[in-house]
């Protein structure tokens, strides 16, 4: 726990004059569990995007375990290690949950092992009964949850998680944050969330994003108190 | 997935093909067997299109780039040669390497798929000017002339490898129906492999696959150079039957098998196969009428088609029998899904 | 002189692209029944000169307004119900080319009919130029400049742009996308209607010449870039001296092949088109 896996410098993007990000400062260590947070628009999800190679950022650098992955495509990041549950689901919509898992596991070689794993995490993650249905005809929470087992189940080192409890009930929120903590057993994890009560189950230390720049950064007792945070939150609206 | 069907799908289409390459030269005269040897070329081309349209979504509206390049490919190094077994390999090769070249320009030049669609097209047609161009002596490959819009009516005929028989036409229609089950078969065995999946993967949400580590670029280009050989085989046959001019890189051979895959259904194998048997059949029944010009009849079967029954005659053949089996059986039971719903591709 | 054949060779070109930048700039429809738009133009000119109709009248008036006719009819019949389904659209267009095709050479059978040229021909030295190409250069720039000003000070034009970036956004301020549509396509076709009557003395009429257009009006289309007008006149400029040059050097057919060549790497190099790159925003 201590070697950072993932450091990111002065990463900024531009979109023609908006500047989604403006030189991002941020640093994970191996096996943190890292919480994102920030009001709407202040560049979390596109910071995921240069992580994830679908963006390529206008400036900075991004290290992934020591090696820059700047330019990279963006299925050599994937098989670098870096795995991403995305803001809004983006699944294969014609195929079924299973065949979806399948898909995931493609660093496992062996076929019969690549099925009970399949089974094995749905049965985790508590959507076993919904193996044989397609994607398409699936409710927004549903398709979150087989969002969230393709991640667990491709077991990537560095974990993304873009705003998954969004859409979800109390019940499956608190069975998320026990995947989530799991997971941190054993990967490095980054979670971006608005919801605070979420936040306060699973996180330690905790990242505050404002106009694409890294606002604060501590424990979450302090950032609840901290003032800069406030005021942005308060500029903006209320935190649930 | 389902690997229990899909052999007996595979099962019946060798029975089919079995049966029709022992019987129909006992009953058919000599040009009924050439102009099915004709007919079978052209759905193994069908076939070439719905693996790469149908099952992999990528529209390419020049496929009969490939098919031509295989039958000129055939042709030329057929006469130069002398052995038509190299000539084979030529006919599959030429295509293959072609496709590799525009693949690799397409595909890692980031072009949207619509594009792609125009590109290809494109590419058809200007091998149709070029070769329509190279009339005269001057314009020879070896010992080859490529005659321009008159073509090489000078193929030399299939020949039993290593400098034996030339096939009869009834062998040659053997050879023939079998090419087409092979075809099929791979079609069917390459959707369950690893590799099938993975394209399935990027065919459904590229950005997706990529995340998991899918290198789309790459499997595009592959099943793109796949599809191209298989295209070039049904050139090959074609050569042998019909000879080679530049009209099979012209815009109505284009069409034709976009319009043939459209109607036997995307995601399907065997309802392109069987609308390019049947629509060949129409097409040459309009043809012999004489007063209504077939472009009229494709056209207004494509417009039909995309209008009415986007997605093909199988699948909504398949979705009516699953409505009317549903009704039937077990009567709301709820969420269930229905078989060959919008976005779903069975593989047939 | 070669100065005047290249301009003249741009001038035909942005003028057979014409039609095609409309619809698709404006409604993102792949129009590939476009060169059958063109021979129809083609075939209205010819039929009415026969008839006894004066040629320019023929060629400006009654070509656009009977391919805009058909235009619309198709968009009723056919478009309509395809939007958003870009490929479908695809696919649809280019059934109604075939299902053109074969109606044309049904009616008119598949030889070519042609009209002579109006006005002669003048010498500069040597050489000597149609007058006529002269003035469809003329022409063709009168309607990128009209459909440049159109679309930049008009409200006519404002409606249009407003449609073409966010069709979502401009329902809801009350402008009927459908409407829309459906006058942009017979803008469009009337254009290609206008094209193809032009050119008609030229390259005669036969069923079968729509082929020739349609792949090189689209790729320079494309190859503009977002920017309808403004990308379509440069890449003509760009892609219409490339080929007559070609041309003066080869043959024809090279010179048609090197356009569809370069059109192609300019592409590789600039997948978004010219406009994409350089003039971005402009209409
Ligand atoms: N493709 C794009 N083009 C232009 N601007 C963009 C694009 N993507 C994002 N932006 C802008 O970049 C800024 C950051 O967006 P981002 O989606 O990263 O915010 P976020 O922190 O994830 O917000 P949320 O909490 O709402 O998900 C926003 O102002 C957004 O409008
Ligand atoms: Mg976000």
């Amino acid at each position: 726990m201590s070697a950072p896996i993932l450091r990111a410098q002065g990463v900024a993007v531009h979109f023609g004059g908006v500047k989604a990000l403006d030189g991002v400062d941020l640093s994970v260590d191996r096996g943190e569990l890292r919480c994102l947070i920030g009001p709407n628009g202040a560049g979390k999800t596109t910071f995921f995007r240069c992580l994830t190679g679908v963006l390529k950022p206008t400036l900075g650098t991004i290290v992934f375990r020591d090696e820059s992955i700047g330019g990279w495509e963006r299925h050599e990041i994937a098989r670098a290690g870096i795995g991403i549950k995305t803001q809004v689901p983006s699944l294969f919509d014609g195929l079924s949950v299973e065949e979806n898992l399948w898909l995931s596991l493609r660093k496992v070689a062996e076929e019969r092992r690549r099925q009970e794993l399949i089974l094995e995490v749905l049965d985790r993650i508590g959507i076993a009964d919904l193996r044989k249905l397609i994607l398409g005809r699936m409710a927004h929470g549903q398709r979150q949850l087989v969002e969230l087992a393709m991640v667990v189940a491709s077991s990537p080192e560095l974990v993304l998680l873009d705003e998954p409890a969004a859409g979800m009930t109390d019940a499956e929120v608190e069975r998320l944050a026990r995947v989530i903590l799991d997971l941190n057993s054993n990967h490095t994890v980054v979670v971006v969330e608005h919801d605070m009560q979420f936040i306060r189950m699973i996180a330690n230390i905790v990242t505050v994003f404002h106009q694409g720049r890294v606002l604060v950064e501590d424990h979450v007792e302090s950032i609840l108190h901290d003032d800069r945070v406030r005021a942005v939150y308060l500029g903006k609206k209320n935190v649930e | 997935m389902n690997r229990p069907l899909m052999l007996v799908q595979i099962g019946l289409a060798m029975a089919v093909g079995l049966a029709t390459m022992v019987l129909f030269p006992l009953v058919a005269p000599l040009y009924g067997v050439i102009n099915a040897t004709l007919y079978t070329s052209m759905a193994i081309f069908a076939l070439s299109l719905a693996l790469l349209w149908g099952f992999a979504g990528i529209l390419c509206f020049g496929q009969s780039a490939f098919f031509g390049l295989g039958a000129y490919a055939y042709a030329i190094a057929a006469i130069n040669f002398g052995d038509t077994t190299i000539a084979c390999a030529f006919a599959i090769l030429v295509p293959v390497l072609f496709a590799a070249a525009l693949g690799y320009f397409l595909f890692y030049g980031r072009l949207s798929d619509v594009y792609l669609g125009v590109i290809t097209l494109t590419v058809t047609l200007i091998l149709f000017k070029l070769i329509n161009s190279t009339g005269g002596d001057s314009w020879r490959i070896g010992k080859a002339r490529i005659g321009g819009f008159n073509g090489i009516p000078d193929t030399p005929p299939l020949r039993v490898p290593f400098g034996g028989e030339i096939l009869s036409p009834t062998q040659l229609f053997v050879f023939a129906i079998i090419c087409l089950v092979v075809v099929y078969t791979f079609c069917k065995w390459l959707a369950l492999t690893r590799f099938g999946r993975a394209i399935a993967a990027v065919r459904e949400n590229e950005v997706r696959a990529e995340l998991l580590g899918y290198n789309a670029k790459r499997l595009k280009l592959a099943i793109f150079c796949i599809s191209a050989g298989l295209a070039g085989l049904a050139g090959l046959l074609f050569a042998n039957t019909v000879f080679v001019s530049p009209t099979i890189f012209g815009l109505s051979m284009a069409a034709q098998v976009l319009i043939w895959v459209i109607v036997g259904g995307l995601g399907t194998f065997v309802g392109p196969v069987v609308a390019s048997i049947v629509l060949q059949m129409v097409a040459v029944y309009f043809g012999k009428l004489g007063w209504i010009d077939p472009n009229i009849v494709l056209g207004a079967l494509l417009i039909a088609f995309v209008v009415f029954v986007p997605s093909g005659l199988l699948p909504t053949a398949t979705r009516i029998a699953g409505i009317l089996k549903n009704r039937a059986g077990s009567r709301g039971r709820a969420g269930q899904a229905l078989p060959g719903e919008v976005g779903e591709r069975q593989v047939s | 002189m070669v100065l005047l054949q290249i301009a003249s060779a741009i001038g035909n070109l942005a003028l057979v692209c014409a039609g095609l930048a409309v619809i698709f700039g404006m409604m993102r429809v792949i129009n590939l029944a476009h060169g059958e738009f063109i021979m129809l133009g083609g075939f209205a000119a010819v039929l009415s000169v026969h008839a006894g109709v004066n040629i320019w009248l023929a060629m400006l008036v009654v070509a656009p307004l009977t391919v805009a006719a058909v235009g619309l009819i198709v968009e009723r019949l056919i478009m309509r119900r395809l939007y958003g389904r870009m490929v479908d659209t695809m696919l649809a267009t280019w059934g109604v080319s075939l299902l053109l095709i074969g109606l044309t050479t049904t009616l008119f059978g598949n030889r070519v009919v042609g009209i002579a040229a109006p006005l002669g021909s003048f010498r500069i030295g040597g050489y000597s130029i149609g007058a006529y190409e002269l003035v469809i250069t003329l022409i063709s720039i009168a309607i990128f400049v009209g459909g440049y000003l159109l679309l930049r000070w008009t409200p006519l034009g404002l409606v249009a742009r407003a449609t073409m970036q966010n069709r979502e956004m401009a329902a809801s301020l009350g402008i009927e996308p459908s409407r829309v549509y459906a006058v942009t396509f017979g803008i469009g076709a009337a254009l290609s209607g206008l094209a193809g009557g032009l050119l008609a003395p030229l390259s005669g009429v036969v069923p079968t010449m729509g082929v020739a257009y349609v792949a090189k009006a689209f790729i320079t289309v494309i190859t503009g870039g977002a920017s309808i007008i403004v990308g379509t006149a440069t890449s003509s400029l760009l892609l219409g001296s490339i080929s007559t040059l070609t041309t003066f050097l080869t043959t024809p057919v090279v010179g048609d092949v090197a356009l569809l060549v370069s059109a192609t790497i300019f592409l590789r190099l600039m997948p978004t088109g010219i406009t994409g790159r350089i003039f971005r925003g402009a209409p």
